[in-house]
């Protein structure tokens, strides 16, 4: 089966921005026309029309027409945590897959803190064996850079890499030991694979449940201060220095964090970060009566870091857009505020909060798709170029549908999310993934 | 005026003409406590539920006495015996109580909000008898009575506030209330009990005790939660007490006609000395026997229906 996306402004940063025709064949982009091209010899429809004829969907071609709509690299979520094994209340692998899929993704970074852990290259080939009859987006597992992510003993991070895995962390939980750090960081530089840092120190946390602050104080809530990731963060950037291994920050959230990325970033020092869509759209204000859908971990920060972290992706400092989807059940999250578990589903709201910053003028489309196509793909070492040859791997987006969120809606099994309600502007509309459409909201 | 709250839950969503309101509805109440028969029909055939989660002694048994001495039937569960031991949610154990339908719901828990979650969740009235480190309206507002009754207003005093502030639903919801009704509020302690942003709230952080209490019209200390110690908040109780407690000296700083308050239990020869803490100037048990008619205004005005106490 061929397909043809048909009048689409193709965007793939830093190659292609203008209207194309795509003709995917076999999972593969078999070619990029321009609109008044006949299409290739070899493509089904050939020879029958002539050049600029509108082909019609045929047995063995489906035409997408997708004037109005733009065409990007697939997007790709690389902070998801789909649960399964051992969690499967909460999302499965194919639920999240399909979450994914509906959101715009056509890959995610699945983090390891399952049950089991991922910390062995079994879990890891059970991921990707359930991955792959889940048809929904691809999954990257990242394994575990402690065993049991214990923080003791290095987990068999080679054996994981050779089934599959692209990343390690423990994320959840920092790697609290230094030298277990370092070794890490000297291990993985030899497999040539970045080390994802959740940036916490946990004595400074010291229980909290929301960013220390005004907000805080009022609902006498337990409070997380800024310097609990920057204190970390800063550790990670010398331990970098010091072995010259690719630290990749996740879920970045406050401005002392940024800044201590933006100055290792201009010494030459090999980091990257990644920042989710709630730490550009809410802030600690807007936690209100004790609802834990706005309880998540780094905390909902101040409007100035909310600020600093829309100033550090416009100048670059912010790699990535991630969603850190964590579901949770409804009992996990409907008990009192300090009790309730971190974390909000992601996949199905993290494009339309995002393209928010495009609306805004905040970035412009081609640098957003940079945070959440190329960027993350470079960081795993993945090629997602628009170009012949490669991988049929998509995302149709349209930037101006008007939707409010509704998580009655959502294909995730979890429905924890604060934005119930909101009304935001875009979304995508069709996921392909090695040539197959794995979601459609496509009229006719 | 008409009351129109279904809920007591904190000091911040009562306006200043409700707090008098409250006020004076218990210097009403206040009189019954002092009659041979201490006892009035105004709440005969209401259910009162007291559901503390958290161990108390004299808050619990002051709702307690109220309820009886409004004809109220009270009944008390604590944690140790209720389902909450056997992992039953907040959410489930209260929706179980409320379908035997009480009229009140009591509440005393460790996490802060619960109140609020709860109060949501049920038709019955809530009132907050504490919960974490959020708020203890009734408290606060007994406190004000306190003062009130005392120096015959609450305007323009200066009430001096000395201890674990961070930690203390007591402070933020007095800190609110005597802000809101028109007090200057001064806080101190070492800064590891301060916490971000606390004059949001409506109060100054002193530099020093001694800036403190100078000129205080009313010093409220707070007691050291000696359960916190292992969160560093200072070294030792001796230190504590050498720079932060009140003794006589201290005593001295503030207004002639200062009074000493104290939500108890106190720890004696720590945040406040014993010869202060029984010095005439001292108010501490009179917050006691205010608590009282404080607690039986607040059932009067959630479940009283609007009639006076007196002539049901």
């Amino acid at each position: 089966m061929q397909i043809l996306i048909k009048g689409a402004r193709v965007l793939d940063p830093g190659s292609i921005d203008e209207k194309k025709d795509v003709l995917i064949d076999g999972g593969k982009i078999a070619a990029i026309l321009d609109p008044s091209d006949a299409l290739p010899s070899g493509a089904v429809s050939s020879g029958a029309l002539p050049p600029g004829a509108d082909p019609q969907d045929t047995a063995d071609m489906q035409v997408i027409n997708a004037a109005g709509l733009v065409l990007v690299p697939g997007l790709m979520d690389i902070h998801v945590h789909l649960r399964e094994p051992g969690h499967e209340y909460k999302e499965t692998i194919t639920s999240g897959l399909a979450a994914a899929a509906k959101g715009g993704f056509t890959a995610v970074c699945a983090m390891p803190n399952t049950v089991p852990v991922n910390d062995n290259a079994q879990v890891t080939r059970f991921i990707l064996e359930k991955a792959r009859l889940a048809k929904g987006a691809r999954v990257y597992p990242v394994g575990a850079v402690s065993k049991g992510s214990a923080g003791t003993n290095l987990a068999e991070i080679q054996d994981m890499q050779q089934a599959g895995i692209k990343a390690v962390t423990d994320d959840g939980l920092p790697v609290a030991n230094a030298q277990l750090m370092r070794r890490a960081l000297e291990y993985c530089n030899g497999l040539s694979m970045p080390v994802f840092v959740h940036a916490e120190e946990l004595s400074l946390v010291n229980n909290g449940a929301m960013n220390e602050g005004p907000a805080a104080t009022f609902w006498g809530i337990k409070g997380i201060p800024n310097a609990a990731e920057t204190v970390m963060v800063a550790r990670d950037i010398l331990l970098s220095q010091l072995t010259g291994a690719h630290v990749h920050f996740c879920h970045i959230s406050c401005k002392e964090s940024i800044a201590a990325i933006r100055s290792a970033k201009q010494q030459g020092i090999r980091v990257t970060c990644e920042t989710a869509p709630h730490y550009f759209t809410l802030i600690d204000a807007d936690v209100k009566d004790y609802d834990t859908n706005f309880k998540m971990n780094p905390p909902l920060r101040s409007k100035e870091d909310r600020d600093a972290v829309i100033q550090g992706l416009a100048d670059g400092t912010i790699d990535a857009i991630a969603s850190d989807h964590a579901p949770h059940s409804k009992e996990e999250k409907d008990l009192e505020f300090d009790q309730a578990a971190f974390g909000i589903v992601g996949l199905e709201t993290s494009l339309p909060l995002s393209l928010h910053l495009v609306h805004s003028g905040a970035l412009t489309l081609e640098e957003l798709i940079r945070k959440m196509a190329k960027n993350p793909a470079r960081i795993l070492g993945i090629n997602n170029d628009i170009t012949p040859g490669s991988r049929a791997d998509l995302t149709l987006i349209d930037l101006d549908e008007k939707i409010t969120i509704d998580p009655a809606q959502f294909v995730s099994k979890s429905r924890n999310t604060p934005y119930g309600g909101m009304a935001v502007r875009g979304r995508a509309v069709c996921t392909m993934v090695g040539g197959q459409i794995v979601f459609s909201a496509l009229k006719g | 005026m008409r009351f129109t709250k279904k809920d007591i839950l904190d000091i911040h969503s009562l306006d200043p003409d409700e707090i008098s309101f409250i006020l004076d509805t218990a210097m009403g109440m206040k009189e019954i406590s002092q009659r041979p028969v201490k006892k009035v029909p105004t709440l005969r055939g209401k259910t009162i539920v007291l559901f503390f989660q958290e161990p108390s002694t004299r808050t619990k048994l002051s709702f307690e006495i109220a309820a009886k001495r409004l004809s109220a039937d009270s009944v008390a569960i604590a944690k140790a015996g209720s389902s909450m031991a056997k992992g039953e949610t907040l959410i489930d154990t209260v929706k179980n109580l409320e379908s035997m339908r009480p009229d009140v719901i009591v509440m005393r828990h460790s996490s802060s909000g619960a109140a609020v979650q709860v109060a949501r969740r049920v038709d019955c009235a809530v009132i907050n008898a504490g919960d974490g480190i959020h708020a203890h309206p009734s408290q606060a507002l007994l406190d004000m009575m306190s003062v009130r009754e005392n120096k015959g207003r609450l305007q323009g005093l200066k009430l001096a506030m000395i201890g674990d502030i961070a930690h203390s639903r007591v402070a933020r919801s007095n800190i609110i209330g005597f802000s809101k009704m028109g007090a200057n509020v001064s806080v101190c302690a070492p800064q590891t009990m301060i916490p971000a942003g606390i004059a949001a709230l409506g109060c100054t952080v002193a530099p020093t005790m001694e800036a403190c209490v100078a000129d205080a019209d009313v010093i409220m200390m707070l007691r050291i939660q000696k359960e916190r110690q292992n969160d560093v908040l200072f070294p030792t109780e001796r230190e504590y007490a050498g720079r932060f407690g009140l003794n006589k000296a201290r005593l001295s700083l503030a207004k002639n006609d200062v009074t000493v308050m104290h939500p108890g239990p106190m720890n004696r020869g720590v945040e406040i000395a014993s010869d202060v803490a029984d010095a005439d100037c001292s108010m501490i048990l009179d917050q006691v026997t205010n608590g009282v008619a404080l607690r039986m205004a607040l059932y009067y005005l959630v479940a009283g229906g609007g009639r006076h106490a007196d002539t049901d």
